[in-house]
């Protein structure tokens, strides 16, 4: 870096010391106060860890089987999603104005 | 004494991280994670779980607590899926020091790879493809096995395969060139009986006339599942090897035959997709179980297995 | 016994039957390999479809169980075309399937249908996120304590280790948001959301937690992994955004165990 900026001594011992007399004060959220707060909508930032990823799944796993499912040629596809992005409405959605599509694969 | 005997004793002088649980005369199922919480919960249960060497390949993690609690109290079976022994190009390094690796952690009861083979070149297929059966194949398959077993300091048990086309190529049937494999190598085998019935209904020939050619003396340990249903081009019975239900009448009574015949032989049942509540795959391992023991009395001595 | 052609012998085909038989296994257009066929004369195209049909399906299963919030989000069907035209233009090459995938949130951000989504990709990142942290190594994450016994006039210089499951993922998009709410059994719950989002992904233990980073956090917490001091990385999120704060930053980073060890760097 050519401007080799740094935060002062006193600024950083001042944060520490907040920091770890907040570990002091208030421990971690209890799981039943993160699921409440992330409920109400509440979710503060850094404090809570997102309920929902507590499971046993390990991802994928090797097969040493074959599939009893037939599902390898599927040309044909759905463009339109049909989970759950009905109910997402965030800036950048541009799902109600479906293009013109004229490829099969993306580039 | 033999290298792999060397490497052995050397091995059993060294401190054990676990306990030996031996795994002789034991019927067990494939380990599943959704059914941890049963299976630790359950006291009374007696057998074995087999794992997938490469679903425990990472660093760390949930996975490697799992089967390090299951194996503190049962005997573990590793089961390659991926090291491509049946393949034609030289054997990963980096793959098989991760296999030797998990050998070495949790010093499984048996340990077992696949006649086939799924990566080419660099591409992972994740399937276990079929090989022909040549004098030429037979010998890059026998390198390959003996390079994996004084890798990891012991012998493997070799799977025979579910296949549903033929190699005109092939100058060997299967059970010759199993045969072969064990005799050059010193592997043991792993018979997988639904594997058998798959394969013998999918090519027109008897699965009994199969197993009677089969080196039964070799057998360490044996595979049961359940299959699926298809056609091929004619129409006529194409049988899938899912692993996705219960074992089959025909592959029971298959087992029974192997086993009035070898006396008991560890026993997995695999369940690999529409995996049921652990109560109804238990019932599967219990109902191997009943079949061991009825043959319990039969010869035990003298088998040649991968078992510790 | 099993029927056996001797008659038949294709020279020159000894040893590449894997470079024979692998190229029609991800396209089903293309015809049966030459090299197989069904026993006692019969066809071999049903029966090769069965391996191009264990592979295709398998890799599709594979990306499915990597990325369950993606597909929720999208739909089975949709999840499912989208994962093959990956599964087919970029296979694994690892036998690590739990590694698959890291190319597929690249692969979303250019796939045409999913264009009407474009926060769509960050969800994945975040997914393949938490997968990298699950099977990370275990690490006894940096302790309260050993960061108080740090003299003050060291801590400009200190540097810290980042924990092997720690990962940031930086969206422009709500994407931490639309991650928690479909990564979770039950009913459907609305996304609403209109500010980026950064995520930070942990595993101090056996769990692991993705917590939603507050303005400048990431900016921080990136210096601080790639081996910046804590006075340089502060400057940086300061820089980044003037009303950072910084105490609650090392409280967050602290809390979710992001680091395992703090050390005097030069």
């Amino acid at each position: 870096m050519s401007t080799r900026s740094t935060v002062g001594a006193a600024i950083l011992a001042g944060a520490v010391t907040a920091a770890l007399a907040s570990f002091a004060a208030a421990g971690p959220l209890t799981e039943a106060e993160g699921k409440a707060a992330m409920a109400a909508g509440k979710e503060k930032c850094y404090g809570i860890a997102l309920a929902g990823q507590n499971d046993c799944a390990a991802g994928p796993g090797t097969t040493c089987q074959g599939s009893s499912t037939v599902d390898f040629q599927g040309n044909a596809w759905k463009f339109a999603a049909g989970g759950t992005c009905a109910s997402i409405k965030v800036p950048g959605d541009r799902s109600g104005s479906p293009e013109p599509l004229t490829r099969d694969v993306p580039a | 004494m033999n290298e792999l005997a060397i490497h052995r004793a050397a091995r059993s002088l060294a401190a054990s991280r676990f306990p030996a649980h031996p795994v002789a005369g034991l019927a067990g199922t494939s380990l599943k994670h959704q059914h941890l919480a049963s299976i630790l919960a359950d006291d009374t249960q007696r057998g074995f779980f087999e794992v997938h060497a490469e679903n425990y390949m990472g660093a760390g993690g949930p996975a490697h607590d799992a089967l390090t609690r299951i194996r503190r109290d049962y005997p573990v079976s590793l089961h390659g899926v991926c090291m491509s022994i049946g393949g034609p190009q030289p054997l990963d390094k980096t793959h098989l020091g991760r296999f030797k690796a998990l050998v070495d952690r949790y010093e499984p009861a048996l340990v077992s790879e696949h006649l086939a083979w799924s990566t080419h070149n660099t591409t992972y297929f994740n399937d276990l493809l079929p090989l022909p059966y040549t004098p030429a194949t037979l010998a890059r398959v026998a390198a390959h096995i003996d390079e994996v077993q004084e890798s990891i300091g012991r012998p493997i048990l070799l799977e025979n395969p579910s296949t549903y086309v033929v190699f005109p190529e092939s100058t060997m049937s299967e059970t010759e060139f199993i045969r072969a494999l064990a005799q050059r190598t010193g592997c043991g085998l792993l018979l997988d009986v639904n594997n058998v019935f798959v394969s013998a209904t999918n090519h027109g020939y008897s699965a009994l006339a199969y197993l009677a050619d089969f080196p039964l003396d070799h057998v360490g340990e044996i595979h049961l599942a359940g299959h699926a249903t298809q056609a091929d081009d004619e129409g006529d019975l194409l049988l899938i090897d899912s692993h996705d239900g219960p074992v089959a009448n025909a592959v029971w009574i298959l087992f029974e035959n192997v086993i009035g015949r070898c006396g008991p032989i560890p026993t997995l049942v695999e369940w690999d997709s529409a995996i049921p509540d652990w109560p109804i795959l238990k019932a599967e391992a219990i109902a191997a179980q009943a079949i061991l023991d009825r043959h319990a009395q039969g010869s035990m001595s003298g088998r040649a297995n991968a078992a510790r | 016994m099993q029927p056996v052609d001797h008659k038949i012998h294709h020279l020159g085909s000894r040893l590449d039957y894997a470079a024979g038989f692998t190229p029609a296994l991800l396209d089903p257009e293309r015809p049966p390999p030459a090299i197989v066929a069904g026993p006692n004369g019969k066809a071999a195209g049903k029966r090769y479809n069965v391996y191009r049909n264990n592979v295709t399906v398998s890799l599709i299963n594979a990306l499915a169980a990597a990325f369950p919030a993606t597909q929720r989000i999208t739909g089975v069907d949709f999840f499912r075309a989208m994962a093959r035209f990956h599964a087919r233009a970029t296979p694994p090459t690892s036998p690590l399937l739990f590694e698959y995938g890291h190319g597929f949130p690249a692969f979303i951000e250019r796939y045409e249908y999913a264009k009407p989504m474009p926060w769509l990709a960050d969800v994945a990142r975040i997914e393949r996120a938490w997968l990298d942290a699950y099977h990370a190594a275990d690490e006894a994450a940096l302790a309260p304590e050993a960061l108080a016994l740090i003299p003050p006039e060291n801590l400009v210089d200190t540097i810290f280790t980042p924990h092997p499951a720690t990962r940031i993922v930086r969206s422009r998009f709500p994407a931490v948001s639309i991650f928690a709410a479909n990564r979770k059994e039950g009913p459907e719950s609305p996304v609403e959301a209109t500010a980026p989002e950064d995520a930070l992904v942990t595993r101090p233990g056996l769990e692991v937690a993705v917590r939603h980073l507050p303005p400048g956090g990431a900016v921080f917490l990136l210096r601080l992994i790639a081996g910046e001091t804590l006075g340089a990385a502060a400057a940086a999120a300061f820089s980044d955004y003037p009303q950072f704060d910084l105490s609650a930053s090392i409280a967050g980073m602290i809390g979710a165990g992001a680091f395992t060890a703090a050390r005097q760097g030069d």
